[in-house]
């Protein structure tokens, strides 16, 4: 079965490294953030019960979301049909404005209190990690927006195809992130 | 309209919110009632979430063995660090 699926790598070569140093960058953060944690777990655990675990989980909902929208955006643009790739493209920067209005509500009510950056560690990480991610998916939304553009005179060439796949794997680059960093913030106890 | 709904990528969207709503209810004490173990359980069932969105959404199942390695043996390498982290960190 294997033998019949034509292997290619999907979109340009060049973000694939991008989005490998990425995840190894953030590989580091994860392994920072739980070594860290090993050396002072009630603090990271009285701070963690402070978090909104509601808008956490969420957020996680608008990511995967978004992720499922842009892959079926994929496969419309490559069978052709007509505008449903540039609306799930609308529909993914949805779920990512989504995502925004939440983080926004959640990082205000933190800092209304008065819990922020140089709190504690665990506050610094907090709003470091989530920070730096939340930059990535403001960008992420500028690239879904280009992508529905692209996308929108349908019967898409080659290197349009490649276009969407490239930006599409950067958008799952930052679901992917979400998913770690919502586990080990809110859930892992 | 259905053949664009009922495709392995929304089964896959499914099981991935399944699998958060799972692992939020592990976070909650159901299930697993050992903190630690319902923590490395949370810590596998996000990194099996990034394995469906990297050969799922991001098509590395189709792609390069080589991109398909250096995938996996990410996936290897950050679930062993994690989970010994926390493990030593308990």
């Amino acid at each position: 079965m294997d033998a019949l699926v034509q292997r290619r790598m999907p979109g340009e070569e060049g973000i694939w490294i991008f989005i490998f140093g990425d995840m190894l960058v953030f590989s580091l953060f994860f392994a920072i953030f739980l070594y860290y944690r090993g050396q002072n777990v009630q603090l990271f655990a009285a701070s963690q019960s402070q978090l909104n675990q509601g808008y956490g989980a969420l957020n996680t909902f608008f990511m995967l979301t978004s992720s499922w929208f842009v892959a079926t955006a994929l496969q419309a643009a490559r069978r052709n049909r007509g505008k449903l790739a540039p609306i799930c493209f609308m529909l993914a920067i949805l779920c990512c404005v989504c995502f925004g209005v939440v983080k926004v509500l959640e990082y205000g009510e933190k800092i209304r209190i008065g819990i922020t950056l140089t709190t504690n560690d665990f506050y610094m990480y907090y709003y470091m990690f989530t920070g730096i991610h939340f930059l990535h998916a403001l960008i992420g939304s500028g690239v879904l927006a280009y992508l529905a553009r692209i996308s929108w005179a349908g019967d898409c060439d080659a290197k349009t195809l490649r276009n969407l796949e490239s930006g599409g794997s950067f958008w799952h680059l930052v679901d992917l992130l979400w998913i770690v960093l919502f586990a080990l913030f809110y859930l892992v106890k | 309209m259905a053949s664009i709904l009922i495709t392995r990528t929304t089964l896959v969207w499914l099981l991935l919110v399944g699998a958060t709503i799972f692992s939020w209810e592990i976070g909650h004490g159901v299930a697993i009632h050992h903190l630690r173990f319902a923590s490395i359980t949370i810590i596998v069932i996000a990194l099996i979430k990034v394995r469906c969105v990297i050969f799922e959404f991001m098509e590395i199942r189709s792609a390069p063995l080589f991109m398909r390695i250096v995938a996996q043996a990410w996936l290897l390498v950050i679930g062993t660090v994690l989970v010994t982290l926390y493990w030593k960190g308990v």
